[in-house]
């Protein structure tokens, strides 16, 4: 009974995670950075079973505009190599750590011609199926203000702006109703009784009640 | 006497539809295959639609800005209107009213001028600007006028 039991646990450990058994990867999705500037690519991965040693980490780059991709950079067998022929050479540095599931690649001094799309690749013998993810990196002269910050600036300070003169203007009729501002205080507080007390009769006798009388 | 009401409130929400349709939607500037505005571009390639975020540069953010804010104060004025109808007294003018009515054409003004003076950065030779940036000026004068009526309008006995 016991034989069984421990049968059946064994086999179910070994299909559950073999049915969960895919690669994940992770890279950002774009990337923003100014010309002349380093930037760090970073690329990690989700995967069921514990770091291999056989980890491989690769990464490719397609130019805006081309078709096919370049491989720039290969992690396999515990050393990294990199590009020393392609358009990164001397430029590409391994900042990642594979036994901590990271394969991050520095990019230094970039140009306008690194505008484009870099993929990172990972596979964990014997987990290798899975899809590879891409990051788009943006080069600018100078780096753009995102969408709307500006738009909600201009509208926040007008409403603010705004919303502080009804509390200064209520303020002070505050103040000169209590007599604290001796200027023109008859005037100015009788005006403003006369405006909140007395629910005159108007002319244009809007469609709610309205006595003929009254507006004689 | 309730004809000038509904007349003068009337003019008031037209201007503010005006408003509303001129900001939401898309024509702007209109051209062979694309058509963009304040939010987005849209394009038709190769038989799809497909339309993307608008450039995030300054200039097209405060027209964003300043046509939301002329809406927003539009619909103020409307709600302060109403509020002044039942609580002026007689011989009052509905100043605030009209402030706000008038404020809210001089930025929808502005936003058209930003518009005007920057679109050629914005939009090709080839493109002409479209019926919604007509009723952003459309919109100008509409309200104006009414923010002036309700200035010049007096409670009567």
């Amino acid at each position: 009974m016991l034989t069984i039991l421990a049968l059946a646990s064994i086999v179910l450990l070994g299909i559950v995670p073999q049915q969960s058994e895919a690669i994940v990867i992770y890279t950002g999705w774009e990337r923003h950075a100014l010309v002349g500037s380093d930037i760090r690519l970073s690329c990690s991965f989700f995967s069921w079973r514990w770091t291999s040693e056989d980890v491989t980490f690769s990464w490719s780059y397609r130019p805006d505009g081309a078709r096919d991709s370049i491989s720039i950079f290969h992690y396999t067998g515990g050393a990294p190599y990199v590009d020393n022929k392609g358009p990164f050479r001397d430029r590409l540095e391994f900042v990642g750590n594979p036994a901590r599931r990271d394969g991050s690649i520095l990019l230094k001094n970039l140009d306008y011609g690194d505008n484009g799309t870099f993929t990172c690749d990972a596979k964990n013998p014997p987990d290798i199926v899975g899809r590879a993810s891409s990051v788009r990196l943006l080069v600018f002269e100078k780096v753009p203000i995102q969408a709307g910050v500006i738009t909600g600036a201009i509208i926040g300070a007008v409403l603010g702006l705004l919303v502080l003169i009804v509390v200064i203007y209520y303020l002070m009729r505050f103040l000169v109703a209590r007599r604290v501002f001796n200027l023109s205080v008859s005037k100015h507080g009788r005006k403003g009784k006369g405006k909140e007390g007395s629910q005159q009769r108007q002319l244009w006798r809007p469609p709610p009640v309205t006595l003929l009388p009254l507006t004689s | 006497m309730l004809i000038l009401l509904l007349g003068i409130v009337f003019l008031h929400v037209a201007a503010l539809v005006l408003l509303f349709v001129s900001t939401t939607v898309s024509a702007w500037t209109t051209g062979a295959a694309r058509s963009s505005d304040l939010w987005h571009n849209c394009s038709t390639t190769n038989g799809e639609f497909h339309c993307e975020p608008a450039s995030t540069g300054e200039w097209i953010q405060a027209v964003q800005a300043l046509m939301i804010l002329s809406i927003i104060f539009s619909v103020i004025a409307l709600i302060v209107f109403f509020c002044q109808l039942f609580t002026l007294q007689k011989g009052g003018r509905f100043f605030l009213t009209g402030t706000f009515q008038i404020f809210a054409s001089l930025f929808v003004m502005s936003g058209a001028v930003i518009y005007t003076v920057m679109s050629p950065k914005w939009v090709a030779p080839t493109e002409t600007l479209g019926w919604a940036y007509i009723l952003a000026w459309v919109a100008f004068p509409l309200a104006l006028i009414s923010g002036l009526i309700y200035v010049i309008l007096r409670k009567r006995e």
